[in-house]
């Protein structure tokens, strides 16, 4: 899952730098609160969840160990 | 100083910036007799918080200072406004910055007045990009160089507040706020505040060439500052500076339609209909403004996660677009209810600056922005 969570930051985040790890803060690479939205609906797309409102803060998709424990939780749920 | 003598320094501070109000506009001038008078009441230091000598007041009582001051002279309000969200955004993100407290200690005692260089040329009004960097100036020495469209009374106050791209190393949307004093600002005005309203605001262009240290650097990131605190502060105490206006232009509709009454007392005034609608209008416009202000203020301490939500971004965007909203039609419908009295000018009943005035709100942070973001929320925000 962490590959499929993480080409979709690569793809969708419009980070700018190229190599990011798993604890790197996706905000300060450069995503912003208008690319992270289109992250949000690439995930709920891939992995067929809806992320609930109270999951939809900055926090959530910080990096992507945050992003990964969040879809999981979705997708275990499920 | 308790919250009492601070709304009394404000009401006193009103009826000096009311008295003044018509000339600030006619020659578009720092509204002064205004903001002596709240540096001599005390009330520059309300958002520092007590512990660095500030009066005992809230977010609500500063916001009601706002809608106060508007209710006299709209510059007036929309200076203290600035100025508090500014102080605000320093003292809540200030970390454990002994220069920052140290800084704030100041604004309440010496009533510094500060200013902010949000703006820049080439960003297209986005706050959230800088093209201004922090340089590395040598012996420690810090300094950037920032061509801001419009800085708000950036002639007359004592401090600055400028965002700065972090440096070239640091992504584009990667911002610090830097505060500098004047002397160390190097500020060159770049052109004239010449507008339709809002007039004493006097909010001229200025390239900002600043040296200084690393430690004036406001120690919290950009992104929390700009959600916890400097947005819902400036919609908010806004939204109080355009109820202030819009309660003023009613009362002036009141007055006129009263006059008419008393002159045929046993026949309601023709107006009387209209300025029941526009009554009516003001009336939500207050209980909008209010009931966020309330949530805010139960919020602004607790867990920021609330703030950094989508669903609170979606609320404190649309209290500014429908305020923004409001404030111009409530000032053109009040227009409607006294006709040609509140047209011409020098008039018991005029409404000119209030209308003109009233025009600005849409336009700071223009509502088509906030709306695009909001567009961008609602597709992944559920409960609205």
């Amino acid at each position: 899952m962490k590959e499929r969570v993480r080409r979709i930051v690569m793809d969708h985040g419009r980070l700018s730098v190229a190599s990011l790890s798993d604890a790197d803060d996706l905000y300060r690479a450069g995503m912003t609160s208008h690319s992270s939205v289109n992250v949000m609906l690439a995930l709920e797309s891939e992995f067929d969840i809806e992320f609930p409102d109270e999951m939809l803060t900055r926090e959530t998709f910080a990096t992507i160990d945050a992003i990964v424990g969040a879809v999981g939780s979705l997708a275990g749920a499920a | 100083m308790a919250a009492a003598a601070f709304h009394e320094a404000v009401a006193a501070a009103a009826g000096v910036a009311a008295q003044h109000a018509d000339d600030v506009d006619a020659r578009a001038r720092f509204p002064r007799e205004a903001i002596d008078a709240l540096r001599d009441g005390g009330t520059l230091g309300a958002s520092v918080g007590t512990a660095h000598g500030g009066p005992d007041v809230g977010f609500a009582d500063i916001c009601d200072a706002c809608r106060v001051l508007s209710r006299g002279c709209a510059a007036t309000g929309m200076i203290f406004a600035m100025h508090h969200i500014q102080v605000a955004s320093i003292a809540r993100h200030a970390g454990d910055s002994a220069y920052i407290r140290d800084y704030l200690g100041r604004v309440a005692s010496e009533q510094r007045l500060v200013a902010s260089a949000t703006s820049e040329v080439g960003t297209g009004g986005d706050l959230r990009r800088s093209i201004a960097c922090v340089e590395d100036r040598g012996g420690g020495r810090l300094g950037f160089t920032k061509n801001a469209p419009t800085v708000s009374y950036g002639g007359h106050a004592d401090d600055v507040l400028t965002t700065v791209w972090r440096g070239p190393d640091a992504d584009a949307s990667d911002q610090v706020l830097v505060l500098t004093a004047r002397d160390e600002s190097g500020m060159t005005q770049t052109g004239e505040w010449d507008t339709m309203g809002m007039r004493g605001t006097c909010s001229p262009g200025f390239e900002i060439s600043a040296v200084f240290g690393p430690e004036q650097i406001v120690p919290g990131e950009f992104a929390p500052i700009c959600s916890e605190t400097m947005v819902p502060w400036s919609h908010l105490t806004w939204a109080h500076v355009w109820l202030g206006i819009a309660t003023s232009a009613v009362g002036r509709a009141q007055a006129m339609v009263r006059a008419q009454g008393r002159r045929s007392p046993d026949v309601t005034p023709e107006a009387g209909g209209r300025l029941s609608a526009v009554v009516a209008r003001l009336q939500a416009m207050r209980a909008f403004v209010d009931a966020a202000t309330a949530e805010y203020a139960a919020l602004m301490d607790g867990d920021p996660a609330h703030l950094s939500s989508f669903g609170y971004g979606l609320r404190i965007n649309n209290l500014k677009i429908r305020a923004s909203e409001d404030v111009a039609a409530i000032c053109h419908d009040a227009l409607g209810v006294v006709g040609i009295a509140g047209y011409r000018n020098g008039t018991p009943f005029s409404l000119g600056r209030h209308v003109r005035d009233s025009l600005s709100a849409a336009l700071m942070i223009g509502n088509e922005r906030i709306h695009a973001t909001n567009a961008r929320i609602l597709l992944v925000q559920r409960e609205v």
